[in-house]
């Protein structure tokens, strides 16, 4: 018989663009210190340990081996997932599973990324069929702005109403210490902001950031003795959309859609948008914020500029979106993931601090990446069925 | 725990360079093998774990290459960077979670594209090692040299290794490097890195492995009778060379004692009947038996020598030939599960073993096997 799963700690850097401080190692150990304290738990008590990054970032080859000094992994069973831009996502789903099965009563889980020493651009471009695709879609802002154009062109939204995504977030980045963009801006900023590619200026986009993550997942025979309130895991699903670019439904993210139904049906939840208490999205850029949230069923097509406006999304509003600040206020993209994914157990067992929803029932999490890929995590304070 | 079974494989030709097939090619041919095997379609796989490295395809998200080709699209996906049978594991877990009954593990990779020594050098630390000019060849030259030190043992007697899977390859139709050759030759061939001469060393190769993971309630469904997963563990040691005893593999040592555990084996000299295991050199193949308790330590070379390691001998290790005779890096440790698979299912074709119930196969990742996964695959639940 499958375990139930849940995440019984959390720990993060604090994350900046550059931490020329700390190693790989050492960065990975910040944050595997910080879960376990979290936890109440010794190394030793750790049954198996996940680790991810993106490979082309660092340049370190084989780094579940490399890293088992920063992450505790030696003489235990180490293994990695990466998956691009879903890395942490994947790593959490991977938990759950590794968890869920049975294997494994206690497993830590770690995304981590050092983009200062990156050439991030360059890393993703080469994600791209070299003969098809590479030379006409470069990194990833290229096919983000393809799809926020495709988004206005069919709904008839503006860059304003991405802007005011962006606004949303970045204030919502001040009540959280760990993210990297601590400063509120206003409509008109974001719109002054350099453009980078049509219609993104600056304000919309994620940095990148030095930072790493770690939770730690148990089954649901020590869960409740190592945390007084575990946050339960529901249900995960990863669904991907692209092989060519020619392929995407431009202006839609089928992907968020098939995770929603697949998550929210196996969780018998109906009305998300009055079920669900807080949402964590990896939203690299505001236009993101519009897109999948009618993706993932919250509002209908077309209608998110509206819903976003009356400040439903906002801290106080009928279902929060990133109260932690979300990605464009922090990406370690090997991370970013997997902070979501901790960020949406904070709040579940309450100990989000200063960006807390008050009484939080249902979590989303979700990860986004290359290949239009989704990812999504649904957590519960009630364990599950 | 709910039990899972592997109930199809499917494998390519292992060669020098598959120049007119893409990564999604291979995976194509891998994965209709392994439905075909099974009996199964691609509506019947629920989820999809493919395994592959951004480093060894040059590509940023590797796995982007193989989805669809993997039958991924519509379906869950992840992927697993490392050797296949850490890929496996992964999906092995999840056809035990609850979430899926099925899953599909694919591995690839085309070595043909590749320059292995800076790729390999790349898995050394970037500030204290990697200006040394180490790589996987010489790393694992310094680990033959600490091995046959120990021991006492002889380029002679390593070169057996390549004699015996060079010459098992012969009956493996999917085998890069059927040979018949001695250790003569073998003592003879060019010196790569002290000790390790080019018959020592593990070929260039490309291929895809694919395999077919099943949870016990739909495993007798389909055409094949599974094969079950009765052992599974892996086990990561240190990562600096001066932290470790290279001579010795207690990583290996941990996890083959767990997987024996699991499997309920008390005494694996007795129970296993064939290995199938990462000879990425020759000197592994007789350190990783003995740290897997096959074997006294520095005594497996005797037993080669008396031939108990052949085809037709009292445990036959690589009866495939091995990696000797075939190393796609990544998909390398699946073609060992497969290959079990088909001997345990008694359909290895010419390279079919005598008695195999219990059998075990291995897979590597990092340098001079710092981490290890072994599988013992059985005929019975």
């Amino acid at each position: 018989m499958a375990k139930r799963v849940a995440i019984v700690g959390t720990g993060q850097t604090y994350h900046k663009s550059h931490r020329p401080d700390v190693n790989g190692q050492e960065l990975i150990n910040e944050a595997v210190q910080r879960a376990l304290a979290d936890a109440e738990l010794a190394i030793k008590d750790i049954d198996a340990i996940l680790i991810g990054n993106m490979d082309h970032f660092e340049g370190i080859n084989y780094v579940d081996c490399w890293s088992v000094d920063g992450a505790g992994g030696v003489m235990k069973p180490v293994i990695k997932i990466t998956t691009g831009g879903t890395t942490g996502a994947s790593l959490a789903i991977g938990g759950y599973h590794m968890v869920a099965s049975g294997m494994f009563q206690k497993v830590l889980i770690i995304g981590w990324e050092k983009n200062s020493e990156s050439d991030t651009t360059g890393a993703i471009t080469t994600a791209f069929d070299p003969v098809w695709d590479r030379q006409v879609f470069a990194g990833a802002i290229s096919g983000l702005a393809a799809e926020a154009q495709a988004y206005m062109a069919r709904y008839g939204a503006s860059d304003r109403d991405g802007a005011r995504v962006s606004v949303r977030d970045r204030k919502h980045a001040t009540n959280n210490p760990y993210a990297q963009l601590r400063k509120e801006v206003s409509l008109e900023d974001v719109l002054a902001s350099p453009m980078l590619a049509d219609p993104i200026h600056l304000l919309d986009v994620c940095p990148r950031s030095d930072g790493a993550c770690a939770v730690i997942m148990a089954n649901e025979d020590v869960a409740g003795r190592i945390c007084p309130v575990p946050d339960w895991i529901w249900g995960t699903s990863a669904h991907n959309t692209q092989a060519m670019i020619g392929d995407v439904d431009w202006g839609r993210l089928k992907s968020m859609e098939q995770c929603a139904t697949e998550i929210f049906k196996k969780a018998g939840i109906k009305e998300p948008r009055k079920e669900l208490s807080v949402i964590e999205m990896y939203q690299p850029y505001s236009f993101a914020g519009l897109i999948w949230i009618e993706d993932m069923g919250i509002v209908g097509h077309g209608e998110a500029p509206r819903y976003i406006w009356d400040g439903n999304t906002d801290m106080g509003g009928e279902l929060p979106v990133n109260p932690s600040g979300g990605v464009i206020s922090c990406n370690p993209i090997g991370a970013t993931g997997l902070i979501r994914c901790a960020e949406a157990a904070m709040q579940v067992m309450g100990k989000a601090e200063g960006r807390q929803v008050p009484d939080v029932k249902f979590a989303v999490s979700t990860g986004f990446g290359g290949c239009m890929w989704t990812n999504m995590l649904l957590h519960g304070k009630k364990k599950p069925n | 725990m709910d039990r899972a079974a592997i109930i199809g494989v499917g494998m390519t030709k292992i060669e020098a360079n598959k120049s007119r097939e893409t990564f999604a090619d291979m995976a194509w041919e891998a994965v209709n093998k392994a439905l075909n095997d099974a009996g199964m379609t691609i509506n019947d796989i629920d989820n999809v774990v493919t395994t592959s490295s951004d480093f060894w395809d040059g590509r940023t998200i590797s796995c982007m290459a193989v989805g669809d080709a993997s039958g991924a699209a519509e379906k869950n996906l992840s992927c697993v960077e490392g050797d296949g049978t850490f890929g496996a594991f992964y999906g092995y877990t999840r056809a035990l979670s609850g979430s899926y009954k099925t899953t599909l593990v694919t591995g690839h990779s085309k070595g043909s594209q590749c320059i292995s020594s800076l790729i390999t050098n790349s898995a050394f630390d970037p500030i204290y090692e990697r200006g040394l000019g180490m790589d996987m060849i010489t790393a694992c030259a310094m680990q033959a040299n600490a091995y046959m030190d120990r021991t006492g043992l002889k380029p002679e007697d390593t070169a057996q290794v390549s004699v015996k899977n060079h010459g098992n390859a012969l009956k493996n139709p999917l085998a890069q490097l059927p040979m018949n050759i001695s250790v003569e030759d073998v003592l003879k061939s060019e010196m790569i890195a002290d000790p390790l001469r080019k018959l020592d060393c593990s070929p260039v190769s490309d291929g895809c492995c694919a395999i077919i993971i099943a949870n016990e309630s739909v495993a007798a469904k389909f055409k094949r009778k599974p094969v079950w997963v009765k052992g599974l563990s892996f086990c990561t040691d240190s990562f600096f060379f001066g932290d470790r005893d290279l001579a010795r593999s207690n990583a290996l040592a941990q996890a083959a004692g767990n997987a024996y555990r699991m499997a309920g084996i008390k005494d694996p000299k007795k129970e296993i009947d064939l290995v199938e295991l990462y000879d990425a050199f020759t000197y592994q193949e007789l350190l990783w038996l003995e740290e897997m308790g096959l074997a006294e330590y520095g005594k497996a070379a005797n037993s080669l020598k008396k031939g108990e390691y052949n085809l037709d001998g009292r445990l036959p290790v690589n009866p495939s030939g091995g990696l000797l005779a075939g190393h796609p890096v990544i998909a390398a440790g699946l073609y060992r599960i497969a290959e079990v698979v088909l001997q345990l299912r008694g359909e290895a074709g010419e390279h079919q073993v005598g008695k195999a119930k219990t059998g075990l196969a291995h897979g590597v990742n990092g340098l001079c096997g710092q981490s290890h996964c072994v599988w013992i695959l059985d005929q019975e639940k």
